[in-house]
């Protein structure tokens, strides 16, 4: 037939838990991948699009065993082969790109020894070479001053600089088969992008193949010819991108597509009920019946991939469905607009230099500030969401809040109480009036105490409620992030991520706060369950009236959930307003260059690269912030700060005019590959 | 990088300084002197003044401390009170001897530690692992005179290869200390092995599971590399400190061991002043090890800066 390079034939993986039964996390794959092509693996955690990625390296995970099945590369059964020619086509025509590059890398050797080490062992290239090679490979990648880069550790890099040297590394072997293990997660949205481009240029420029392995369907759809689906462990939608993206004929891809909140879209996305099933945990039947609410007693049985259309489709009711319609509309709940001003930030500054003893006596000048100058008012029961990159500042301000971190200088006010003092000098009642939720519900629970044991303390502590009391309590709590009360009696580990953030959530709500600080809630949480947990936060606002200081990274969860947005550069605001004139109004060329990075899960849509994606190490001394990537910068930009501009609810802080803004930032300055 | 060596080295000094401090109270605050150790219980009266002028002991406790540390300060240890002889010659072979004990003992114990604890960590819960870990058990659950007299029964006595203890004067050539050495360093290099062995273990095995070794198998790269160049250096860093408090634990295990196998070193000789209440010879002794202690973590600390490119370019 065609040329395949890489074929997956009924292939199931497994490991035996302690029981000593066989627990599948891979069922019956069956994938051919054709010389040159790029082919998405996309799916919610656990759903085994690593675990087969890292199969077509013939690598199994510690413990893991072919249960059936083979996986050829070029005609080969790769477990077959001896441990000697598996080195040499790991790393040499199979290359990976790891998930997060920064714990990938050694971090005790330099990067030239790293790169070079790739060539020594996957290439002919004589050995006085590799370091001009070396060189050549990171030019490659687009790294600025490649040389230097040579003799720098790993930790030296910024996200992005990493990845670009693991991409030089896997570009070292020649590869002829390129694994990209979620190469942009954990990015930031412009570095995202960045990174995108590159792989797409560096396809187009080498043919390479690619498997690209993403829970990302935007990134995904920016990389891949042809997307397969993956859920508990099988691929249950297989077709062309486009095919996938447009006209989703699985349920769950559908019902998936439309939890992923948009830009383009008003308010929430509609949510998917439940949650993903446990490895293993599915033996027969169709995966994904207990979710779907097509569901008959015939998805009891297992069902077939079979071809539907242009696509290959594992239901029973395939083609049965009502018309899958992606553009759906988004639940847009009425936002209360309440005049009080709740939380106020004056000029604050956050510095987490302390001068030394010498450093006084010598009366050197301090260094920038690492925020500095934020004017930010809150009102009651509305959602200001904090944004920009990381080291930008967000979770520094929420820490000057919480009482975690104290402003140099600056006013912080909680209605008439004084938030400038630190969280052990707070009184008790202003401890409970702001309560935070945590990125990680797996960091944030102690994974020892049991559901009641967690909600029982801000209880006890804020009401100083007896033990009947504080069981009954916190049932009502769980019954308020839509829990079942049974869920009091087990431990974190018992539960599911989604679960574990809602109690996370219930403990912030047994306080019964007024501000709630969210610190990237939903980015730990796969996309069909973030939306749900959206929803719910939304609904506790409207019941009870909190307001709500949210950091998210992406923005279209902010477009989806705030009413007020600020944008943060280097510690500094650039822009302040509402999500309408933020999204959709004059723009700060920063906020520009953030929303043209967004992807989104069109294959139409093309993330816009506005200046570079170098990351700073300190704000300038003076002048503005974003000066030293704006591309729109002029001398004046240099010197001195820039003024607040004003439209409406809309506040800009840049030289620029608003018209020239307008007119400008429309045509974003393409950062084009060819120019490197 | 040098900024902080330099301010380690100052640190180092300091804590020396207080060490001075520390032994001369200490020693000044126990009861009775040289001359009432010397001259018995019944020292009184004339006898004893005569004594306690002849070695300075009238003057005020400050002033002794002032001369003592002048001295120190310019490389002379002072007098012993007993002996009636320098300081400097006293200690000069017994710490050469005592410096040959610890180094061998160092020498072939830390390396064998290193490979044996990869070595169980890359068969983890296999027989090498089970034999390796169980034995380094073993070892560190008995105490050093413990392992010191079954070595003497197993390896003096019985197979008769090693002498039992030492009766080579301290002044003799090393050459003619070796068939003595052996058995005190094997005691010491075992104890010491135990506890590096078990830490460098676990934190081999830690980073075999880490990213960066997944990456490494990945690429490419030939088993032994990995563990060596890729894994190595990083396990090591939190070892590198169990080892120097291993060397330092060292210095009161030689006191022991040194007496077990009479052997004639630092140890010996700081016991022996100790009965002698010769309290210039202790202090010097005291403030030898002290050195050696300090020594010991700043080397520790430059290994850590030498294997962890984070520490070197954190300022």
């Amino acid at each position: 037939m065609h040329n395949s390079i890489l074929h997956v034939q009924d292939f199931s993986l497994g490991y035996r838990n302690r029981a000593g039964d066989l627990v599948s996390v891979l069922r019956h794959i069956n994938l051919e991948i054709r010389q040159g092509e790029s082919i998405g693996l996309v799916g919610e955690s656990g759903c085994g699009k690593s675990t087969l990625a890292l199969a077509m390296m013939a690598f199994l995970r510690g413990g893991s065993e072919v249960i059936s099945g083979q996986i050829d590369f070029h005609g080969g059964n790769l477990f077959t082969l001896s441990s000697a020619k598996l080195a040499s086509l790991r790393g040499g025509k199979v290359g990976l790109i790891p998930q997060n590059a920064g714990q990938s890398l050694t971090p005790t050797m330099k990067i030239e020894a790293q790169l070079t080490e790739a060539l020594r062992l996957h290439s002919n290239v004589p050995s006085k070479q590799w370091r001009q090679r070396a060189i050549e490979l990171l030019q490659q990648v687009r790294l600025p001053a490649p040389e230097a880069m040579l003799a720098r550790y790993p930790h030296q890099l910024s996200g992005g600089q990493q990845q670009r040297v693991a991409i030089a590394m896997a570009l070292a072997g020649n590869p002829e088969l390129l694994v990209l293990d979620e190469p942009t997660t954990g990015l930031d949205v412009t570095t995202q992008a960045h990174i995108l481009e590159l792989l797409r240029s560096l396809r187009l420029e080498m043919g390479m193949t690619m498997v690209f392995v993403s829970h990302d369907l935007g990134a995904v759809a920016r990389i891949s010819d042809r997307i397969a689906v993956m859920y508990a462990g099988e691929i249950i939608e297989l077709g062309r991108c486009a095919d996938v993206l447009r006209t989703p004929a699985h349920p769950y891809t559908q019902s998936l597509l439309r939890a992923i909140p948009r830009l383009d879209a008003k308010g929430l996305p509609p949510s998917l009920a439940g949650y993903p099933p446990k490895v293993g945990s599915v033996t027969q039947g169709c995966a994904f019946a207990a979710r779907c609410q097509h569901a008959t007693g015939q998805c009891q049985q297992d069902a077939q991939l079979l071809p539907h259309k242009e696509q290959w489709v594992r239901c029973h009711h395939v083609g049965q469905l009502p018309a899958s319609n992606t553009v759906v509309s988004h639940l847009v709940p009425p936002t209360k607009q309440n005049a009080d001003t709740l939380l106020d930030i004056r000029e604050l500054q956050i510095s987490y230099h302390k001068p030394g003893f010498f450093e006084q006596l010598r009366n050197r000048p301090a260094p920038v500030a690492t925020v500095d100058d934020i004017d930010l008012t809150l009102k009651q029961g509305q959602t200001l969401a904090l944004v920009g990159e990381s080291g930008s500042g967000k979770s520094t301000i929420m820490k000057a809040i919480s009482g975690i971190q104290t402003p140099s200088q600056g006013q912080i006010q909680l209605q008439q109480a004084d938030l400038n003092q630190p969280v052990e000098k707070r009184d008790r009642q202003l401890k409970r009036k702001v309560q935070m939720i945590f990125q990680n519900p797996d960091a944030s629970l102690n994974p020892r105490h049991t559901v009641l044991e967690i909600l029982q303390q801000p209880l006890r502590l804020y009401f100083g409620l007896n033990n009947t009391e504080c069981r009954q309590r916190a049932a009502e709590l769980l019954q308020l992030v839509r829990l079942a009360p049974h869920y009091l009696d087990r431990m974190p580990g018992q539960l599911s991520g989604g679960e574990k953030q809602r109690v996370a959530i219930a403990r912030c709500f047994a306080g019964d706060p007024e501000l709630v600080l969210c610190d990237e809630v939903t980015s730990a949480l796969d996309v069909s369950v973030q939306a749900a947990v959206l929803k719910l936060l939304k609904e506790l606002q409207q019941e009870k009236g909190v307001t709500y200081l949210f950091i998210a990274h992406d923005l279209a969860v902010v477009k989806a959930l705030a009413d007020e947005v600020a944008v943060l550069y280097q510690g500094r605001l650039c822009q302040v307003g509402s999500v309408e004139a933020v999204f959709g109004g004059y723009q700060h060329p920063y906020t520009c260059a953030l929303l043209n990075a967004v992807l989104q899960p069109d294959p139409d849509h093309a993330p816009q690269l506005c200046g570079d994606d170098t990351a700073e190490q300190h704000p300038p001394a003076q002048g503005c912030a974003y000066q030293r990537r704006c591309t729109l910068a002029e001398p004046r930009c240099r010197q001195a700060t820039p003024p607040w501009q004003q439209v409406g609810g809309n506040r800009i802080r840049c030289h620029l005019s608003l018209d020239e803004l307008s007119s400008r930032n429309g045509m974003p300055m393409l950062i084009d590959a060819a120019n490197f | 990088m040098i900024k902080l060596i330099l301010q380690r080295l100052a640190l180092a000094f300091l804590t020396l300084a207080t060490v001075c401090v520390l032994v001369f109270g200490v020693t000044e605050a126990l009861p009775g002197d040289v001359c009432t150790a010397f001259l018995g219980r019944d020292a009184q009266g004339t006898r004893l003044e005569n004594c306690r002028q002849q070695r300075n002991l009238d003057q005020p406790a400050l002033q002794r401390f002032a001369t003592w540390s002048a001295g120190v300060f310019q490389g002379d240890l002072g007098t012993s009170l007993k002996r009636d002889k320098p300081i400097n010659d006293l200690v000069a072979n017994r710490m050469r001897n005592t410096a040959a004990l610890g180094l061998g003992a160092a020498l072939i114990g830390i390396p064998m530690a290193i490979l044996l604890g990869v070595l169980a960590a890359l068969r983890r819960d296999r027989t090498p692992d089970m034999v390796i870990s169980g034995g380094s058990i073993f070892a560190m659950t008995i105490p050093e005179f413990v392992t010191a007299t079954l070595l003497i029964y197993i390896f003096a006595i019985q197979l008769q290869w090693f002498p039992a203890i030492t009766t080579v004067r301290h002044s003799a050539p090393l050459s003619e200390l070796i068939p003595n050495i052996i058995l005190p360093m094997v005691t010491l290099a075992l104890v010491m092995m135990a506890h590096i062995l078990r830490m460098v273990r676990s934190s081999m095995i830690d980073v075999m599971a880490s990213d960066f070794v997944q990456m490494a198998r990945l690429k490419g790269v030939p088993y032994w590399r990995i563990v060596f160049i890729h894994a190595l250096p990083s396990a090591m860093l939190p070892a590198i400190n169990i080892i120097a408090l291993t060397i330092a634990w060292l210095l009161g295990g030689v006191v022991i061991i040194e007496q077990v196998f009479n052997y004639p070193g630092i140890g010996t000789l700081m016991i022996r002043a100790i009965y002698d209440r010769d309290l210039p010879l202790v202090q010097a002794i005291a403030l030898i090890l002290a050195a050696v202690y300090v020594l010991c973590n700043l080397l520790a600390d430059l290994a850590s800066l030498a294997l962890n490119p984070r520490l070197r370019s954190a300022r």
